[in-house]
């Protein structure tokens, strides 16, 4: 199993109750993903030039102070660190490329989990009611969002196989499924220089999709080739800066259901997620159809 | 959503508030409970998408679920009458028996599968899968049914007011199938056969228990051309 979440605020005025809204959505769907809970929180973009990198250390009270001294020394320019136990958001002026290689090199046990101007990522072992209270998902505020709880198939139960998955900048994607061939992804991106940070089935089909992006389709023409490489089942959801888009493969094996009012656009796994949502008796409640992308703008 | 407020709370009728208790509780009085009271009727409120909601009834009882149901909601239903005023997840009514399940909005995957008896009404839209290895149930749909539906359908009708979607009726027994709509393909096996006067009449008969006004005249059948009956060793895996 596992169990996906999506959230998306089209009334500005809501969007402070982001996290209130959503994280109930999350933990109901605790039942199909018991063992690691995720999310990525779009909060609003920041001016061009700068860029925010969620980190991830192997323990709970990391010297996130000692990094930020050594960043500044290192690059020599403004950092801000916002700190949630193993978890930090690092924003500053420093390119991904530098910033990644740096950090690989220099703190190997940090797992940079995104990149970009307005994504930031909290993801990690745990039922996700745990992970919520961990991270004060209820507290966050932005424009959408996308969560995933995991039971595990294809990969061990670790933090960094924990979804959303990643690739590129402010771009994500959660998964609920398997990926039949995600080694012949793997060894045909390879070629064309990406690397891969885990073993994980869902990395695979992410780093697929953000790799035809850059090479020109747009998010319909990404997920068109998708269809056509990635062998298995899935029902995807997938953040971008300014978006929510899902799909199902050709079998929908894999749940989803979608509620949309005029304030919020909301989708789960099952109707249980979104049972408590304000004015949810009177959305528009429809079960999204095989091989058909649905996309829905901040 | 009726108003559940003004609902007459007759002495041989009884509520279970899904808010307040478990599902199981509600389907243990079910299948414990019911068959020493007097209650002709229960209300289930709440329901909340929660899986599981009256499955194995196994006496004569009028059920109204008045919400969203979550998945196998009424399986293996015998003898009771349900109506979910809301939707459905997976597998409602999976292999029922007997009774009656209505649908007042739409209904996820599976529904009805592997059913044996009994009717089983979704006035709206029915997902994939639909009357997925059927056994004996009756079908109908009010809007259109996803793709894969009724395959391996062994007996029973399936009845399809929109329409219908890819590989329908794929290796299909001896269950029929009726179609008002498109199709968008049939799957192995599965073909269009003409419709005959015991057609129209099983047909007229079905879609007014359904409660459905259409004319039988505008549906197609569709019926297994049995060619997958006996194993054809020049078939090389081509069907």
């Amino acid at each position: 199993m596992c169990g996906i979440v999506g959230f998306l605020i089209k009334n500005p005025a809501m969007r402070d109750r982001l996290g209130e809204l959503m994280t109930p959505m999350l933990v109901e769907m605790g039942a199909r993903g018991p063992e690691s809970a995720g999310l990525a929180v779009f909060r609003g973009e920041l001016p061009e030039g700068a860029r925010k990198y969620s980190l991830h250390a192997p323990v709970w009270d990391y010297d996130w102070a000692g990094f930020e001294a050594e960043f500044i020394k290192r690059f020599g320019t403004e950092a801000q660190m916002a700190v949630k136990g193993n978890h930090a958001v690092l924003t500053c002026d420093e390119s991904a490329d530098h910033v990644k290689r740096w950090v690989k090199q220099r703190f190997p046990q940090l797992h940079v989990l995104s990149a970009g101007r307005a994504m930031d990522i909290f993801k990690d072992i745990g039922h996700p009611a745990e992970v919520a209270k961990r991270y004060d998902f209820t507290g966050l505020a932005g424009t959408h969002v996308v969560g995933h709880t995991r039971m595990a198939t294809e990969s061990a139960v670790t933090p960094d196989r924990a979804h959303p998955f990643t690739a590129g900048e402010d771009f994500c994607l959660v998964h609920n499924g398997t990926i039949s061939n995600p080694y012949m992804i793997r060894r045909k991106l390879e070629h064309q220089g990406i690397v891969f940070e885990t073993d994980n089935d869902t990395e695979a089909a992410t780093r697929f999709l953000e790799w035809r992006m850059r090479e020109g389709d747009d998010l319909e023409g990404a997920l068109q080739k998708g269809f056509e490489e990635l062998d298995g089942f899935y029902t995807f959801l997938i953040g971008t800066r300014d978006k929510l888009a899902l799909v199902r493969d050709a079998f929908a094996c894999k749940p989803a259901v979608a509620a949309e009012t005029d304030d919020y656009v909301a989708i789960a796994s099952e109707f249980r997620s979104l049972a408590r949502l304000p004015d949810v008796k009177n959305a528009k409640l429809f079960e999204p159809m095989p091989e058909e992308l649905y996309v829905w703008k901040v | 959503m009726e108003s559940v407020a003004t609902l007459p709370q007759a002495a041989t009728g009884k509520s279970f508030d899904l808010s307040q208790v478990p599902v199981r509780s509600l389907n243990d009085w079910l299948h414990n409970g019911l068959a020493e009271s007097d209650i002709e009727h229960v209300d289930v409120l709440n329901p909340d998408g929660a899986h599981s909601i009256a499955v194995g009834i196994n006496a004569p009882v009028k059920v109204d679920i008045r919400g969203h149901a979550g998945y196998y909601c009424a399986g293996m239903n015998k003898f009771a009458d349900l109506t979910v005023h809301g939707n459905v997840g997976w597998g409602v009514a999976e292999n029922m028996m007997s009774g009656s399940v209505r649908v007042k909005g739409f209904a996820s995957e599976s529904a009805g599968a592997s059913g044996h008896g009994g009717l089983l009404v979704i006035e709206g839209d029915a997902s994939l899968r639909c009357g997925i290895s059927m056994k004996g149930i009756e079908i109908v749909v009010g809007g259109r049914v996803g793709d894969f539906s009724a395959f391996m359908a062994q007996a029973g009708t399936l009845v399809v007011c929109g329409d219908a979607g890819d590989a329908l009726g794929d290796s299909l027994y001896e269950a029929v199938i009726y179609v008002r709509g498109k199709i968008k393909s049939l799957g192995a096996d599965a073909r269009v056969e003409p419709m005959s006067e015991q057609d129209y009449d099983k047909l007229g008969v079905l879609l007014k228990r359904a409660g459905f006004n259409h004319d039988p005249k505008e549906f197609k059948r569709v019926a297994s051309a049995r060619t997958l009956y006996h194993w054809n060793a020049d078939a090389n895996q081509e069907y």
